[in-house]
């Protein structure tokens, strides 16, 4: 199979039915609502099943309970119907259920609009719901690496019986690119010990719960839940470095803004200052390393957001005071320009008003 | 020795945490033996929901999940849409069903999910300290109407069972109660005419079961009986209010 030219939104429900998901219980919200048709249609194709929730509370709650029986199962939305999820996302983390939850960004808070955004960002990496916990959270930042993190999202998911966020904005979720699906052997999730489906000889009957009312108890699943979420942190960070060698500043970007502020770095460098990037494909666990490995040498960075300023935060906590961190964003769904990119980094690196 | 009682092996060893002259314990029985009589246990998911009954899941002998406040006819139907040959219940209370999750219920029925709700209706919140529910009776004194339940201030109760009756989607809905030997024998019935609609596949059915709660009601467990006879079915009429089975015989 060669490329094909498909939406954002389109590449996430393919990638995921590559991935075995055969479940998708969903909601309608612009502007991810191109993922819940293209669902509608394709997953009868593969004997699978796609249902219209009467809200997004009601979808997570179906996402819980199909993942209880051990299936691959997601669901989507934007925003403001992401916000409605965090009940569900909790009790996911509590009672130790793998799910994919795809977050498509727009600009908030409130109603907001349904322009690309990446304010959100505190919501998916600081746990979002009720509770001690933090969900795995990818970002991918053009169509074909959707590909490659849809299914690393299940498989993360499985692996540590959690819910995973892949987190778009309405630009990733709305652009079309060609992208080529390499991987045609459909994945499986493997052999599952704690499932409800019915006993059926299986012996004494298993219980998929979050409650437990003794604090000595609550406190201990807790701990699982903490230690849990440290092998993730060891095991699971992704990013990616361009030009830090030699960089003086480093920019630090995800998503869509990270493939405008690429271009701008091209650009500073042709003029001959040395700019490198760290884009961090994780949210959480965040990619501290690059900094730590570079925070001595570079004299500054600046984190390049579609937002007020939230990754920010993680980078300082990553950079640790070693070196001046700036910070150039955009809200309310307004996209940076490469130029405006461009002409920050000029001033904070070079010294130069454009 | 001759056997003359056996409990169900519907329902766990393990003691319930409900008050003394709850009925909660004689509903659980009955689901059990239900389960247990067609016998279905080892192909039933059960799920609990939040109030008393949240431990309901310690209690049942079959696989349980535990969902969210009012959230669980869309566990259920997650769980129904993916293992469509097993037998999927709830069992909500009605802060539960009719107030924080009337939405869920609402569209489950109306999707005419294959599942069976044991909708236990004692007319008011039990497990937080007996606060208004969306089916106390109006004058009724509860934590959050202590001056009585007020239809100005307050609105009307939510009759459920009539409610849902009226979705096509909705195949089997009956309303009982607990008060006495020949309503429970009459609750049994209906609880295994529900689960005989999933079997065959019908859609939707719902037992509604009034309930007592001794506790926060302030009476005895003998005066919650009359309580529910007296003033609860005046108010919930007992009967059969969607029934396919009549329906396919027609």
């Amino acid at each position: 199979m060669g490329k094909v030219l498909m939406k954002g939104n389109e590449v996430i429900a393919e990638a995921a039915v590559h991935a075995g998901c055969k479940y998708f219980f969903g909601y309608p919200i612009t502007p991810q609502s191109e993922l819940v048709a293209y669902m509608a249609r394709r997953l009868p194709e593969v004997g699978g099943l796609f249902l219209q929730a009467e809200s997004e509370v009601a979808a997570i709650n179906m996402v819980y309970g199909a993942a209880g029986t051990g299936v691959r199962v997601m669901t989507s939305s934007s925003s403001p119907g992401f916000s409605l999820k965090q009940e569900g996302i909790s009790y996911l983390v509590g009672a130790e259920l793998p799910a994919l939850i795809v977050n498509v960004v727009r600009g908030g808070p409130g109603l907001g609009n349904i322009q690309p955004a990446q304010s959100d960002y505190f919501q998916v990496t600081k746990g979002g719901g009720h509770g001690d916990y933090h969900t795995p959270v990818l970002a991918p930042s053009t169509l074909q690496e959707i590909i490659e993190l849809t299914e690393a999202a299940f498989d993360i998911a499985d692996r540590y019986r959690t819910p995973v966020i892949l987190l778009g904005d309405g630009m990733l979720g709305q652009m079309m690119e060609p992208v080529e699906f390499k991987n045609l052997t459909e994945r499986q999730p493997g052999e599952k010990d704690w499932t409800t489906t019915g006993t059926r000889g299986d012996g004494k009957p298993r219980i998929i719960t979050s409650l437990e009312l003794n604090a000595d108890a609550l406190e201990k699943r807790n701990e699982k839940l903490q230690h849990k979420f440290a092998l993730i942190k060891q095991n699971e960070v992704r990013y990616e470095t361009y030009e830090i060698e030699d960089a003086d500043y480093i920019v630090t970007a995800y998503g869509t803004a990270a493939r405008i502020a690429m271009n701008a770095i091209n650009n500073a460098r042709a003029d001959g200052l040395k700019i490198g990037m760290i884009r961090p494909i994780t949210l959480w666990p965040f990619p501290e390393q690059p900094f730590i490995e570079t925070r001595d040498k570079v004299k500054g960075y600046i984190s390049v957001e579609m937002s007020a300023g939230q990754m920010v935060e993680d980078v300082r906590l990553a950079v640790n005071g070693k070196a001046p961190v700036t910070f150039f964003g955009r809200t309310g769904g307004v996209v940076p320009t490469q130029e405006e990119i461009y002409e920050y980094i000029m001033k904070v690196a070079g010294g130069v008003e454009v | 020795m001759k056997t003359v009682f056996e409990k169900t092996t519907g329902l766990t060893d393990t003691q319930t945490h409900y008050c003394p002259g709850c009925t909660h314990g004689i509903i659980h029985r009955m689901v059990g033996e239900v389960l247990e009589e067609m016998g279905i246990l080892e192909d039933t998911v059960g799920v609990a929901s939040v109030g008393c009954s949240v431990l309901s899941y310690e209690y049942f002998n079959c696989d349980m999940t535990q969902a969210a406040h009012g959230r669980a006819p869309a566990v259920a139907t997650g769980i129904k849409r993916v293992l469509p040959d097993r037998f999927v219940f709830t069992y909500q209370g009605d802060g539960d069903l009719a107030s924080i999750g009337i939405a869920e219920a609402v569209h489950a029925a109306a999707r005419g999910e294959n599942i069976t709700v044991i909708f236990v209706n004692n007319a008011i919140y039990g497990m937080t300290g007996g606060q208004m529910a969306p089916t106390t009776l109006i004058g009724q004194k509860t934590a959050t109407s202590p001056f009585g339940r007020n239809a100005s201030l307050q609105g009307l109760p939510i009759r459920v069972s009539e409610m849902l009756s009226t979705l096509d989607g909705t195949a089997y809905i009956e309303r009982v109660s607990t008060h006495d030997v020949p309503n429970i024998l009459k609750a049994k019935k209906a609880i295994r005419k529900a689960f005989e609609t999933q079997k065959q596949g019908f859609g939707f059915s719902m037992v509604e079961v009034l309930s007592s709660c001794p506790t926060n009601w302030g009476l005895d467990p003998h005066e919650s009986l009359d309580w529910i006879k007296d003033n609860m079915v005046p108010a919930y009429p007992l009967g059969i209010y969607k029934n396919v089975h009549k329906e396919a015989e027609k």
